[in-house]
């Protein structure tokens, strides 16, 4: 299946953009991308007969890789890319286990082998009311999933972070979140085409601080559900529980899509600020992909599923 | 000579904190220090501010008392009408900058935010004490009447911490450390007025 590309909005103007053309070398980028095989180099989905999504301009890549909520290195939007130098990334396995046929440790690059690897500029919604625009790097999740040949019964997928305090600072003090880390989707969340298993942006690895080496990025959902640095892949017929909801499950729900008619009790979600503008803007359904995924959730009631 | 110096280290250490962080934030502000969300930061930098330097106006009394310092009492209106400022800068960051005088999400928050009432609660109760830290006002109302008016700063300082707690996403340390700092000054002054209290008791029993 493809992506549909509404034709408002020429992928030249989303990709274009100078200053993420100018962060590296042009060459390098394009050989990167006819190694990946690639046509369609981004993807950013409209916001459908609005038009907005021609400000989307991308953030620059030094507010997107400093300005981060990764608790396991702190609470402070600064201590990520302070603190995140001491996670070793490789070498790096993933445990896939649960509902499915064969349960193994991956080593990454073999979990990835052989996948077609996508730049792909996204919208990123906090639920905090601030959202930026990221070119990431990575294969859909639902190519990974494919491989791993999930059984019939398989109706949720749980994703967890690395546990390791000695690496991740944030995770010495229980001040904040249990540990480790939790999310998870529904099946066929997981296998939409939009959502990604990233593994770079910006045309680059992925950043510690990011989620390195390996992240989850679902642009129609608010930016917490993006697990970071992730270890295990479960296949379950059950709702996983996810590290948010329960921690404060009248804020943060399992399926947290963005939505600006349902604000968080303590501020309105109607509105965002873009990092790097002035003024707010106003938040868009799904983020503005509400064409590709409003199907998934037909006859929902979304106050109630927040 | 040491009271000497203490009272010079002392006003030094007040200024300073009344005034330091102005030049710092806008040396933030020029160098882009300010990080990737500089409204943000500057939210919750005055905030702190703020609310530091309400309780440190809290500490006076206790200070003055413990160490015998009468004059520390002069300090106590300087940092009461900083952390005032503050509050009111912290005010203005979130309408003017925050919320680019969008009045109707304000009065939305302020109605339906408890973070942000008990907030506008904390600098209307600082509103009047601000207005009248001044001698003449102390003359005007007459020490008693003053010194009973000004007591709202403890529910000021209280309304603070708990917009401050009911703020914050998920770590509740700093906030829960001011409620311990407000608890400890509040009973440090309730078990003063007891002691005076009991101080006379036992006089009156003595001359009885």
């Amino acid at each position: 299946m493809l992506i549909r590309r509404p034709a408002d909005i020429p992928s030249s103007e989303i990709t274009s953009e100078s200053d993420y053309i100018n962060r590296r070398s042009f060459m390098g980028a394009a050989g990167a991308l006819a190694l990946a095989g690639l046509a369609a180099p981004s993807v950013l989905s409209a916001a459908g007969a609005t038009g907005r999504a021609q400000d989307d301009k991308v953030t620059s890549e030094e507010d997107a890789t400093s300005y981060n909520n990764f608790y396991e290195f702190g609470l402070g939007k600064d201590d990520p890319k302070r603190y995140a130098g001491s996670l070793k990334t490789v070498p790096w396995t993933v445990a896939v286990d649960g509902l499915v046929k064969a349960p193994k440790r991956w080593d990454l690059n073999q979990l990835l082998a052989g996948l077609t690897v996508e730049d792909r500029t996204y919208r990123h919604r906090c639920v905090e009311a601030w959202s930026m625009v990221i070119p990431w790097r990575g294969v859909r999740l639902r190519d990974v999933l494919a491989r791993l040949e999930p059984m019939p019964s398989a109706k949720f997928v749980e994703f967890t972070t690395l546990l390791d305090p000695r690496q991740m600072p944030g995770q010495r003090s229980s001040s904040s979140l249990t540990w480790p880390y939790r999310e998870g989707l529904r099946l066929d969340e997981a296998m939409h085409p939009l959502t990604l298993l990233a593994t770079g942006m910006y045309g680059k690895p992925m950043p510690n601080q990011n989620g390195a080496p390996l992240r989850l990025v679902v642009p129609w959902k608010y930016g917490f559900k993006g697990i970071k640095s992730i270890v295990s892949i479960k296949f379950t017929d059950k709702m996983p529980s996810t590290s948010w909801n329960d921690s404060i499950p009248s804020e943060y729900g399992f399926y947290a899509n963005v939505n600006p008619t349902v604000d968080h009790p303590r501020w309105t979600q109607a509105k965002e600020r873009r990092i790097g503008e002035f003024l707010r803007r106003n938040t868009l359904m799904f983020n503005g992909y509400a064409s590709e995924v409003a199907s998934l959730y037909t006859g929902m009631d979304l106050r109630k599923f927040y | 000579m040491t009271d000497q110096l203490a009272r010079r280290a002392v006003r030094s250490l007040v200024w300073l904190a009344v005034l330091g962080p102005i030049p710092w934030l806008a040396w933030l502000a020029f160098s882009g220090g300010l990080g990737a969300n500089p409204i943000e930061y500057l939210q919750h930098r005055t905030g702190h501010y703020a609310i530091r330097l309400l309780a440190a106006s809290l500490f006076i009394t206790p200070l003055r008392v413990i160490t015998g310092w009468g004059w520390l009492i002069g300090h106590r209106r300087t940092l009461g009408l900083a952390a005032f400022f503050w509050a009111l800068t912290h005010l203005s960051v979130y309408v003017g900058l925050d919320l680019f005088f969008d009045f109707g999400q304000f009065l939305d928050d302020v109605v339906k935010r408890r973070y942000i009432t008990v907030g506008m609660l904390a600098i209307a109760l600082l509103t009047p004490l601000a207005v009248t830290s001044s001698k003449r006002w102390v003359k005007r109302l007459g020490g008693a009447r003053w010194n009973k008016l000004h007591r709202l700063v403890y529910l000021a300082m209280i309304a603070a911490t708990a917009h401050y707690l009911w703020a914050v996403k998920k770590d509740i340390t700093t906030p829960v450390i001011y409620f311990v700092i407000v608890a400890a000054l509040l009973g440090f002054r309730l078990y003063m007025r007891a002691r005076r209290k009991s101080g006379r008791h036992v006089a009156g029993e003595v001359t009885a």
